[in-house]
């Protein structure tokens, strides 16, 4: 059946039935008033309405009169902004790269800018209302988001499971970490691996962080499918309530867990800390020559390429790489067996269970999986900020990296790294930087705002939830197949229903 | 209408009266069909069986629940006999709540995760209207002025309610299931921050109107006020909701809606106009709850919905959701639970726990019986 689903399709069939030359007339008008109307608010915001809006119309454009308007867009930004003209030169050059080795090329140029943006990112210009480019602080935590976004993207995009308690997992592996690399369990005195971060005669348990995150992830993963095998019988809104459950009832574990029958396993309110910083330990620094740190705390004293290394910079690439296993796990296993089955379940879980996919193993597996990221991402975030608090696992993150997923396009990893990437940096500096903006620049009069926008966080999570799922309920960048379900309306009721039959 | 409505009473014997569920033909044969069919009596009487295990696991839970309220109620009874009290008047407002939550799924099949929310909301509309009308302990036209205040509470939250029908769950009819509720839950969070940026991150507090004079006394237990106020004006509204969906023809229309949409339509019934009044309903009588809660507690806060929303949905989960009278009944289980978790002296384990608990119950629930206590078998519940 070719009902219009949603607003947006609407709307657009609306919009596809005007002639082209009105259709034209009116988008030009429509970005010129824009861009003047933006001018008046703040210059560069208006300038950059323009330049987007000349990329938009280049795509239309035959080669020649593009390549010579595209030059003259980076010479003339060469002078007042040279970052910003070898960002556009970069587009530019991987706009023209034929589409088959777009595939890998785009992926792994941002790739490099990643590897290479703490050498970088002090050079760059400052982006009309988002303020200058995030430190790599924040990389570290937009990295370990888009992991954990990821890790959620298995479970609800693949295999179509709404989970709304995805901290549960990271909660998980965040207390893993705190566990077995802290002063926590101070009666006992293990240490395994952790050579030269702490000194063999401190209490407590302390375990290398890389055999840790391995720790993490399985522990996590345990936790998912036994989270799973009661659970995961039940379908859509009911599995979602469950999940929502057993993320509050972790949080509230982790909560009153200083009095568990008299035993303080986390700490209650006051969480754990300090957590052990990663590191290679002694020897292996000794016999890579200090290429790979001791500890990462006290890292780094090199000068690479005229930039003084520190710590966060060591963290970040840590980090990276973890992402890189992560998206390289996450494609893989779409385009196996077990994630063909997740997408058959997703798009039909009654003719899934006809064509002989066992369901709940297979839905157990989509959870072990999102969950073992996640546990993973959990412990290295507890290991860089060296904390653990009850705090950080409310319902609140659970839904925020919901709607990383939602808003990059549900079912595909590279929608869901752009999302989660712009979403982790709204949480940590965006809004921050975007609510002074709005209270410098918006004012009527002599009046000026006052509004604490990270406050309302949460509310602009919601609006953005709200936004998309209306408009564009496939995300930024969708998944052809999930655009399809979400567009066209799918068979996700029983067969006996006679609903959706027409 | 007029005369005897034949039609209307063989409706009535027909259909569940107070279900507003939408009714499942078969048995859901779908999680094992193959099993199903090819299964020997062996196997048949170990699946009988299986459920019995479980089912004897519950009733030793249960008996031991039972030794514990027998010994608290041995120990302290006057104690006792307050804090069911307090259990039944906490109870009652989350029936109200509940049952918001109870007359969308019955129609929509959907978690209607910003009604928590809205609940929240009527809680602060009361706030403000009662402290525009000067609602003070001692006014001589008290109790009118604060049903006026109920009144304009529900009129707001009913409005409120079947707007984000309108604007956030409408144009996705036909979208997968999963969509509206993540709609929903976009909307609940914008509202919790509507609710933050009108009354700001702390507790609001409502006029001390109660008198602190408890109300019924015997054997020495005293029943405030705030709990009789909470009980006398939750019956009739209740008793209202029960006339409206049975014996009204907006009531009907709601009924034939939730079961079959499609069957509505030909009939003649507006669906849409049908599912928008329901959502008024809901929204009505959570902005009740708003202020009889607002009333109880006497302070409002900007994040209260989304954790007594959960609470309330427990509460319709547990009696069954899509069936009025269980979405009372879980709700008064609920708020006993509570109040003997939170108030009974002896090995109780304290409002620390209090969400574990009715989570940990939401779960069996959903898990064992996703029925609920009063329901039907519905096909989520695999």
């Amino acid at each position: 059946m070719a009902q219009e689903v949603g607003l947006r399709n609407q709307l657009r069939s609306r919009w596809r039935a005007l002639p082209v030359e009105r259709r034209y007339v009116a988008t030009v008008a429509l970005q010129l008033a824009l861009a003047v109307g933006l001018w008046f608010l703040d210059h560069a915001l208006g300038y950059a309405a323009l330049v987007v809006a000349a990329l938009l119309w280049l795509r239309k454009l035959p080669p020649a009169p593009r390549v010579a308007i595209q030059a003259a867009l980076v010479a003339a930004f060469a002078y007042p902004e040279p970052s910003l003209a070898v960002l556009l030169a970069i587009v530019f050059a991987l706009l023209w790269v034929p589409g088959r080795h777009r595939r890998w090329l785009l992926p792994a140029a941002a790739l490099a800018a990643a590897v290479f943006y703490p050498f970088f990112f002090d050079r760059m210009f400052t982006v009309p209302v988002f303020g200058p480019f995030p430190d790599v602080a924040t990389g570290v935590y937009m990295v370990v988001f888009v992991m954990m976004a990821v890790g959620l993207n298995i479970v609800v995009g693949y295999a179509g499971l709404l989970d709304l308690g995805y901290v549960a997992f990271y909660a998980t592996g965040a207390y893993t970490a705190a566990w077995f690399a802290s002063l926590q369990f101070s009666q006992r005195s293990i240490h395994i691996g952790a050579v030269g971060l702490v000194p063999p005669d401190v209490p407590g348990i302390h375990v290398t962080v890389w055999l840790l995150l391995l720790l993490a992830g399985v522990f996590t993963a345990l936790a998912g499918i036994v989270i799973g095998l009661p659970t995961l019988r039940l379908r859509g809104d009911y599995l979602a309530i469950v999940t929502l459950g057993f993320g509050e009832i972790v949080y509230v574990l982790a909560r009153n867990g200083d009095h568990l029958f008299g035993f303080n396993l986390t700490n209650g309110p006051n969480g754990i800390t300090p957590i052990d910083p990663p590191g290679w330990g002694n020897t292996l620094s000794r016999w890579t020559g200090g290429f790979l740190p001791s500890n990462y705390l006290t890292c780094c004293k090199a000068h690479v390429l005229g930039h003084q290394l520190t710590s966060a910079d060591v963290f970040f690439w840590t980090a990276l790489a973890l992402l890189v296993f992560t998206v390289f796990c996450s494609l893989r296993l779409r385009d196996s067996r077990l994630g063909r089955a997740w997408i058959a379940i997703r798009e039909d879980e009654t003719a899934a269970a006809a064509m002989g996919i066992p369901l709940m193993r297979t839905k157990t597996w989509a959870y072990a999986s999102g969950a073992f990221f996640g546990g993973i991402a959990g412990a290295y975030y507890a290991a860089f900020k060296s904390a653990t608090f009850p705090g950080d696992f409310f319902f609140n993150i659970s839904v925020f990296i919901l709607c990383m997923v939602i808003l990059g396009g549900m079912g595909n990893v590279w929608g869901v790294i752009v999302g989660a990437a712009f979403l982790a940096y709204l949480n940590q500096e965006g809004l921050a930087n975007t609510g002074s903006w709005i209270n410098t620049n918006i004012h009527f009069g002599h009046w000026h705002p006052n509004i604490d926008v990270p406050l309302y966080a949460s509310g602009i999570y919601g609006a953005i939830i709200l936004i998309v799922m209306l408009f564009r309920p496939e995300g930024l960048i969708p998944s052809h197949r999930r655009e399809a379900e979400l567009h066209r309306g799918v068979q996700d009721q029983p067969l006996y229903d006679a609903t959706h039959a027409a | 209408m007029h005369g005897p409505r034949p039609s209307g009473a063989r409706l009535r014997e027909r259909s569940p009266g107070t279900q507003l569920e939408k009714r499942v033909a078969e048995p859901d044969t779908r999680a094992k069909p193959v099993a199903a069919e090819a299964s020997t009596p062996a196997l048949n009487r170990l699946a009988a069986r299986r459920p019995s295990v479980i089912g004897s696991l519950g009733l030793v839970l249960v008996a031991l629940l039972l030794f514990w309220l027998v010994v608290n109620f041995v120990k302290a009874p006057s104690y006792f006999v307050e804090v069911l009290f307090i259990g039944l008047a906490t109870g009652c407002v989350y029936a109200l709540v509940a049952l918001g939550y109870t007359l969308v799924y019955g129609i929509l099949e959907l978690i209607n995760f910003a009604h928590g929310d809205v609940f929240m909301l009527g809680g602060m509309i009361s706030v403000t209207v009662a402290a525009s009308f000067g609602v003070k302990a001692g006014t001589g036209a008290l109790w009118p002025l604060v049903i006026a205040v109920m009144l304009i509470a529900i009129v707001c939250c009913g409005v409120i309610n079947a707007t984000i029908e309108l604007v956030a769950y409408r144009p996705l009819r036909g979208a997968p299931r999963l969509a509206p509720l993540i709609t929903a839950i976009g909307v609940s969070f914008i509202l919790e921050d509507i609710g933050l940026a009108w009354k700001g991150p702390n507790y609001v507090g409502f006029p001390d109107v109660m008198p602190h004079s408890s109300a019924i006394s015997f054997w020495g237990v005293d029943i405030g006020w705030n709990k009789v106020i909470v009980l006398f004006i939750t019956v009739p509204v209740l008793l209202l909701l029960l006339w409206l969906v049975q014996r009204t023809r907006q009531g009907k229309a709601m009924r034939a809606t939730a079961q079959d949409m499609d069957a509505s339509a030909i009939m003649g019934i507006d669906v849409n106009r049908t599912i928008s009044f329901t959502f008024l309903i809901a929204g009505a009588l959570a902005g009740a709850a708003g202020l009889l809660y607002a009333l109880y507690v006497t302070t409002v806060r900007f994040d209260q919905g989304f954790q007594l929303g959960l609470i309330a949905f427990t509460a319709a989960v547990l009696g069954g959701i899509g069936n009025l009278p269980g979405a009372v009944l879980g709700a008064i289980l609920i708020g006993l639970i509570q109040a003997f978790n939170e108030g009974l002296p002896w090995h109780a384990p304290g409002s620390d726990w209090t969400e574990a608990i009715v989570f940990g119950i939401l779960i069996l629930i959903l898990v064992f019986r996703p029925e609920g206590l009063l329901g039907e078998r519905t096909p989520e519940g695999g």
